[in-house]
């Protein structure tokens, strides 16, 4: 096994050893068969598995998510590829209305175990309609599981439980982070949804941050540790189910909490989290909670633009020295 | 569907109408049940017993009992929120759809569907759908799915009118055909999409069957009263589809009894048209044929009978039935059973 393994190849990983496990997984997408997918996150698994399993598609999204719904109420464990997270509104009536409604509203008759598959966020300068952070746009909908990793090796172990659940997940990767490298998985390696990760341990001040937010809140926090800050830092990991828990834990040790969001402060999900621990903790904290997120505008083309836009390490820094000292 | 057990109509003796006139009055029994439904819905919703609204099938009930027909009983259907008789025409009971809409906890859905999304998966009827045209695209992947299990089965997508002018319908028929795979789109061309005329808002003549070809799927029309039109049509394009000849599109045209919905009186079509068309009912189409083939009169009357019998115990059961536990609403929206969604 490499040293290392990038989160790109990671994807097609984590894909191809549910393939090998369970022949009800298949794949279709734009652009995802022998061309490997546009960020080459299905590299490889064409060759493998043949055009049996990994289907190219139409430019449809509809049609895509329509068609794994479809397949996975009859047997299937479909994984759908949506190109950039930005298209999931040309299939939103299926995020919305279809996939996380239709066992509740048969009163449990049918099951969804789908996976949509989505790159996700900014950095890559694609503009205002290729960049957005859209994993709180699922958010909104009871019914949907929703996972964002960090690391390459998260990438196959929550790929893994994805595929696994019974439950529809939307997968968002990030596109910031397809270059990133980090240890490889080890054989048969799940990370079970909705369990966070302590990444940094720390003292004083709790960062809890989502996908490419993690190396940020990381970076910022051993700047802080020079200046005599220390930092935790969590990975959510995901959004549904939540892990609040490991975050009200945290702050019992550290009273205070910063949220890092890449998507917009406006319907960002760090107001969900923040809302349930002003409820469950406003015990623990010593200090106002703080949310640095993205600014409320499209995302715009430049870097230079671009960075006032979404949380730096800076920004970061910023936002703890201030409540540090509050 | 509440396949009554029949009574031995003449073949077996050698004399009376055969095993075409037994096969179709079977059909004709299934049909006057969904009307008695229906007619059942719109009283007990005027009654106060059913909330909420109902888009009601009277009058269309040939395209579900004529296709159901032709179908295997484990190929997949799914339908759209006017979607009772497709539901009764692949084995839901009239007592438990009526149950469904009266909010009962015997109700189809244990109440939480209600009459747009009447289902019964034990039969494979997956459901129905309340976004216009949704449901196309999920018929294309169930039938992708049966042909990776090679099972053989079709799906078969019901929809209206009005959804030939949405999105999906035209990224599903493309889906389809370009992996030829074993589905059926059968419109119920009602001739009006909510209030308004179809053709009022669409450039084709046939608003299914003219887009079709665009697609490479032939598309083909029928008289959607009649139930042995529908059965053959249907028949037809099912043995192309599961021998691989790719999806098939069938526009049947017939025209609902009521309104779109509870909210609607449909003052807005003319009288001579909604005449027409009543006398064209797909209760009487069948009836004449049945005629033809020699069914004596009195063997349609025990059939309405029995069809009225089974409807009026439906409704009483119904009505006896309990509400569903209101702790119920935190359960099923996961395979777990349960709502949790945090730690």
């Amino acid at each position: 096994m490499a040293d290392v393994i990038t989160y790109r190849q990671a994807v097609a990983e984590g894909i191809a050893r549910e393939m090998r496990r369970d022949p009800a997984v298949v794949c279709l997408g734009e652009d995802i068969g022998a061309a490997g997918g546009v960020f080459k996150t299905t590299a490889g698994l064409y060759e493998e598995f043949g055009a049996g399993r990994v289907w190219d598609t139409p430019i449809s999204e509809q049609a895509i998510v329509g068609a794994a719904m479809g397949a996975a109420m009859t047997g299937m464990r479909p994984v759908a590829e949506i190109m950039f997270s930005d298209f999931l509104a040309c299939c939103w009536d299926y995020l919305a209305n279809e996939i996380p409604k239709v066992r509740y509203m048969t009163g449990g008759q049918v099951t969804v175990p789908l996976v949509v598959r989505t790159a996700n966020g900014g950095g890559l300068g694609f503009g205002a309609q290729h960049s957005q952070a859209t994993e709180n746009w699922a958010l909104t909908v009871p019914g949907l599981k929703i996972a964002a990793p960090a690391t390459p090796a998260d990438v196959i172990g929550m790929m893994a439980a994805a595929i696994r659940s019974d439950d529809p997940v939307v997968f968002f990767e990030h596109k910031g982070l397809f270059a990133g490298k980090g240890p490889p998985a080890p054989p048969d390696h799940v990370v079970e949804l909705g369990h966070a990760a302590v990444v940094r341990e720390g003292d004083d001040v709790t960062l809890v941050a989502l996908a490419s937010m993690v190396p940020v809140a990381l970076s910022a926090a051993e700047r802080l540790a020079e200046e005599g800050i220390d930092v935790e830092v969590v990975d959510l990991r995901c959004l549904v189910p939540l892990d609040v828990m490991t975050v009200l834990g945290s702050l019992a040790k550290t009273s205070r909490l910063v949220v890092v969001e890449e998507n917009p402060y406006q319907g960002g999900w760090g107001g969900t989290l923040v809302s349930i621990v002003a409820d469950e903790g406003f015990g623990l904290l010593d200090a106002p909670v703080r949310r640095v997120a993205a600014a409320c505008v499209p995302l715009p083309f430049a870097d230079v633009l671009e960075r006032e836009v979404v949380p730096t390490v800076d920004k970061v820094a910023a936002t703890v020295r201030d409540l540090s000292a509050y | 569907m509440t396949r009554v057990p029949q009574p031995a109509v003449g073949s077996e003796t050698g004399t009376g109408p055969g095993s075409e006139a037994a096969e179709l009055l079977a059909l004709y029994e299934e049909m006057a049940v969904i009307r008695r439904t229906e007619k059942a819905a719109h009283d007990l919703f005027l009654s106060g017993l059913v909330k909420g609204t109902t888009h009601l099938a009277a009058g269309q009930e040939a395209v579900a009992v004529g296709a159901s027909a032709a179908l295997r009983d484990d190929d997949y259907v799914f339908a759209t929120y006017r979607g009772h008789h497709h539901a009764l025409a692949r084995g839901a009971t009239p007592e438990e759809c009526l149950a469904e809409l009266m909010s009962r906890a015997s109700g189809l859905c244990g109440a939480k569907g209600g009459s747009m999304h009447l289902t019964k998966a034990s039969a494979n009827m997956l459901g129905s759908y309340a976004i216009v045209g949704a449901h196309l695209p999920l018929a294309v992947g169930a039938a992708w799915s049966a042909r990776l299990r090679g099972t053989g089965q079709l799906a078969v997508a019901f929809f209206g009118d009005g959804a030939t002018n949405i999105g999906a319908f035209h990224e599903a028929l493309n889906l389809a055909a370009v992996w030829r795979l074993p589905v059926l789109f059968v419109c119920e061309n009602n001739l009006y999409m909510e209030y308004t005329p179809i053709a009022d808002v669409t450039a084709v003549a046939d608003p299914a069957a003219d887009r079709a070809p665009a697609y490479g799927i032939p598309g083909e029309t029928v008289d959607g009263n009649d139930v042995v039109a529908v059965r053959e049509a249907v028949a037809r394009l099912a043995g192309r589809a599961r021998a691989g000849d790719g999806p098939g599109l069938l526009e049947a045209r017939t025209y609902r009894h009521y309104g779109h919905s509870r909210a609607d009186p449909a003052a807005y079509r003319p009288a001579e048209e909604v005449e027409r068309w009543l006398k064209h009912d797909p209760l009487d189409v069948a009836r004449g044929r049945l005629a033809e083939l020699g069914m004596p009169a009195e063997t349609l009357v025990a059939a309405d009978q029995r069809a009225e019998a089974v409807v009026q115990a439906a409704v009483e059961a119904a009505k006896k039935a309990p509400a569903p536990d209101p702790r119920d609403a935190l359960t099923d929206v996961w395979a777990d059973g349960g709502a949790r969604w945090r730690t």
